[in-house]
């Protein structure tokens, strides 16, 4: 229980902390120390979890079970590899000048925010709180978006800011409806918000409010996920933003805000008991995983090339978790663990690339393989990875989806792979000149690989081998969502 | 009471009308004053109808926030970044209208299958909440300049607290607390994009956003 109010309450010490805090070598070590204890505290929750099961805390207003507690496990590690990357990464920054002092002290008080925000919406237990928080996570990440203070950033993290506050208020409006049609069932009205409560009754619920709130849920949540069509800020803030926060927008945000829809979606199956909330899913996944591929072929920015792809897979996720049924989502789980790990460790290869090289053009950038053999390797291998080669997670996972696929829909199965190969086909295409080719002049600076080659090597391993800890954990939450 | 709380839901439908029509800044954070004064009326007599206690807090904060602070915040904006031109050239009023419109009849549409199911009274003002709550997202995608985006969202958050209170009466305090402080940090940070965006581009004009595009790169 402890190690429960700990993983909370650390990041909300370093926020106050990092108020304080004006130098900016003792604040970036100090974010990577208390991530580093973020991490451990959110592991002995989960020793707890293993043995006493799921538990509510708190006046009932947060509940950890299996499907959190993998993706908030999973939250506090890439929270605490980024860390690292950030600490190096800002120290150049702030060296070169690009980045003031004060905008520093206020990318670390939102680092941490941001941490804060993200993990009391996968905690929460009211429905209330969760759009608060993600909320919460919105705004703490808009001015990081707009860190470097170009006109691009300003207008990358405008439209981010107001796309996503409008979607999300309409997050707001389902989660009222979906309280509304709670108080006419529940004694107690007020226990209308907590989500242990809610699945209890939900089978209950008037069908008509809880089909309107579901469609109001997903376009909400999903303008944070970024489903088309409503994915138009998505690539211009991944690629405006400095590298650790596009690492965590891609690799965390969109996590939670999927992991949101998808306890909506819970509720909603129970309610209807038919396959709408399946089919929306599945729907406004296909067609996220289609245009993205395609948009895929003509980026000339190497952080929209992998924004787009980021898309693709949110996409093709979602269309997993809409196949429902316990293999189905099984494999939506283990494909948001291997995503998010591979896209966070892809945006940190980027972000040294474009530090070295000093530009975000895929024309531009050249040879990276004479001037920095290491950083060539990992990013032609992280992209090999995302792509979908054998062994790894990725490769496994879209090979699952694939299966699962054509046994319930074999023509749609037939989009799936004409949409890998293309996507595979588009990465590749822009990344082997950048890798090989002439090389261009670039600075060379410190660099920080070894949080992306951990992650990619988790991926590897993920791939070959499911450890029976994470194999359980998977089952149970699948098991959790399919009801 | 019932017939004071059918008119107070019809002013708060005018009100977000009102917003699609104007054109000075001055005015839209007048008629926002309006809306939220109208709200807090309705918190009220829904707090008198089923004396809770919780209500009373939330009329505090809705006068507090809505209609004090919020448009206070807005017209200091408004001063120090000297807007005095008209915020906006409505092109196709009579078209906006017809739309604005055909959005309620669709709240009404969507809402009267709820009502014929279950209970209750309050069905007409749900669908009004949710109109008022989509007339504010016209109005975001309508206005072309950033100041009137701030009305257009706060509009949406008025129709989305409304709806909250007719259907629920009210939410769990602490939901209420953090969404009030959201919104709060939003209206904050709307001003610091004001600032950057007079910076950087000169302008509150969205429309001359467009580096971000897919060809111009």
């Amino acid at each position: 229980m402890i190690a429960f109010y700990l993983t909370l309450l650390l990041p909300l010490v370093g926020t106050l902390l990092m108020l304080g805090i004006g130098n900016l070598r003792i604040a970036g070590y100090c974010n990577i120390i208390i991530t580093i204890a973020g991490f451990v505290a959110s592991l002995f929750m989960a020793h707890y979890f293993f043995e006493h099961g799921a538990f509510l805390a708190i006046k009932q207003q947060f509940y950890i079970d299996a499907f959190n507690l993998l993706i908030i496990v999973l939250t506090t590690f890439v929270v605490m590899t980024t860390a690292f990357f950030s600490n190096t990464f800002m120290w150049i920054n702030a060296a070169t000048n690009r980045i003031s002092t004060r905008h520093l002290r206020l990318y670390h008080v939102m680092y941490q925010l941001f941490a804060l925000m993200m993990l009391i919406a996968l905690a929460a237990n009211n429905i209330g709180i969760l759009w608060v928080a993600m909320e919460g996570a919105t705004l703490a990440t808009v001015l990081l978006v707009s860190l470097y203070r170009t006109k691009e950033a300003i207008e990358a993290s405008w439209k981010y800011f107001i796309l996503c506050i409008v979607g999300i208020a309409l997050a707001l409006f389902g989660t009222i409806l979906v309280y509304f049609s709670a108080t006419q069932e529940l004694v107690q009205a007020k226990t209308g918000m907590l989500w242990s409560v809610l699945a209890l009754h939900a089978n209950h619920f008037d069908p008509t409010i809880i089909k309107i709130a579901f469609v109001f849920l997903l376009v909400g949540y999903g303008t944070k996920i970024g489903l088309v069509p409503l994915h138009n800020w998505l690539p211009d803030a991944y690629s405006e933003s400095p590298a650790p926060v596009a690492t965590l927008l891609s690799g965390l945000l969109s996590n939670v805000a999927l992991y949101a829809l998808i306890r909506f979606k819970i509720l909603t199956d129970l309610a209807l008991a038919n396959h709408l909330a399946d089919n929306l899913l599945m729907v406004f996944g296909l067609l996220s995983f289609v245009v993205a591929a395609v948009l895929l072929q003509r980026q000339h920015n190497i952080k929209r090339l992998f924004s787009y792809s980021s898309i693709e897979h949110m996409g093709l996720i979602t269309f997993t978790f809409g196949l429902g049924g316990p293999i189905a989502t099984f494999v939506g789980l283990f494909y948001l663990l291997v995503h998010a790990l591979t896209k966070s460790a892809l945006f940190t290869i980027v972000g040294n690339v474009v530090q070295q090289t000093k530009t975000n053009s895929l024309e531009k950038i050249r040879g990276l393989i004479k001037n920095q053999p290491l950083l060539a390797w990992v990013l032609l291998a992280a992209t090999l990875i995302i792509s979908g080669i054998p062994p790894f997670g990725i490769f496994t996972s879209e090979l699952l989806v694939f299966i699962t696929c054509v046994k319930f829909l074999p023509l749609i199965a037939i989009i799936l792979v004409g949409g890998s190969i293309l996507a595979f086909a588009g990465l590749l295409r822009n990344i082997q000149p950048v890798v090989y080719g002439e090389p261009t002049p670039m600075t060379k600076s410190k660099i920080c690989l070894w949080p992306a080659i951990l992650h990619l090597s988790l991926v590897l391993i993920l791939g070959l081998y499911i450890p029976p800890v994470l194999q359980q954990l998977l089952q149970q939450a699948a098991r959790l969502i399919t009801g | 009471m019932e017939l004071l709380t059918s008119i107070i839901t019809a002013l708060i439908l005018l009100t977000a009308f009102v917003f699609l029509m104007q054109n000075r800044i001055h005015s839209m954070i007048n008629t926002f004053i309006w809306q939220s004064v109208l709200l807090s009326a309705v918190t009220f007599l829904q707090a008198l109808k089923t004396t809770e206690i919780e209500l009373y807090i939330s009329v505090l904060l809705t006068i507090l926030l809505k209609v004090i602070f919020i448009p206070y915040l807005l017209r200091s904006f408004v001063r120090k970044l000297n807007i005095r031109h008209k915020v906006a050239e409505i092109k196709y009023p009579f078209l906006l209208l017809i739309g604005a419109s055909a959005l309620v009849l669709f709240c009404y549409h969507l809402i009267i299958p709820i009502s014929a199911i279950s209970w209750n009274e309050a069905s007409n003002t749900i669908a009004v909440a949710m109109a008022v709550m989509l007339l504010g997202m016209l109005l975001l995608i309508t206005h072309r300049k950033a100041i009137s985006h701030v009305i257009g969202f706060m509009s949406m958050e008025n129709g989305i607290f409304f709806a909250a209170l007719i259907a629920t009466k009210g939410m769990p305090m602490v939901v209420e607390l953090g969404i009030a402080f959201d919104v709060l940090i939003a209206a904050v940070l709307f001003g610091v994009f004001f600032l950057q965006l007079r910076r950087s581009i000169d302008s509150l004009d969205v429309d001359r956003l467009n580096l971000l595009r897919e060809d111009t790169e």
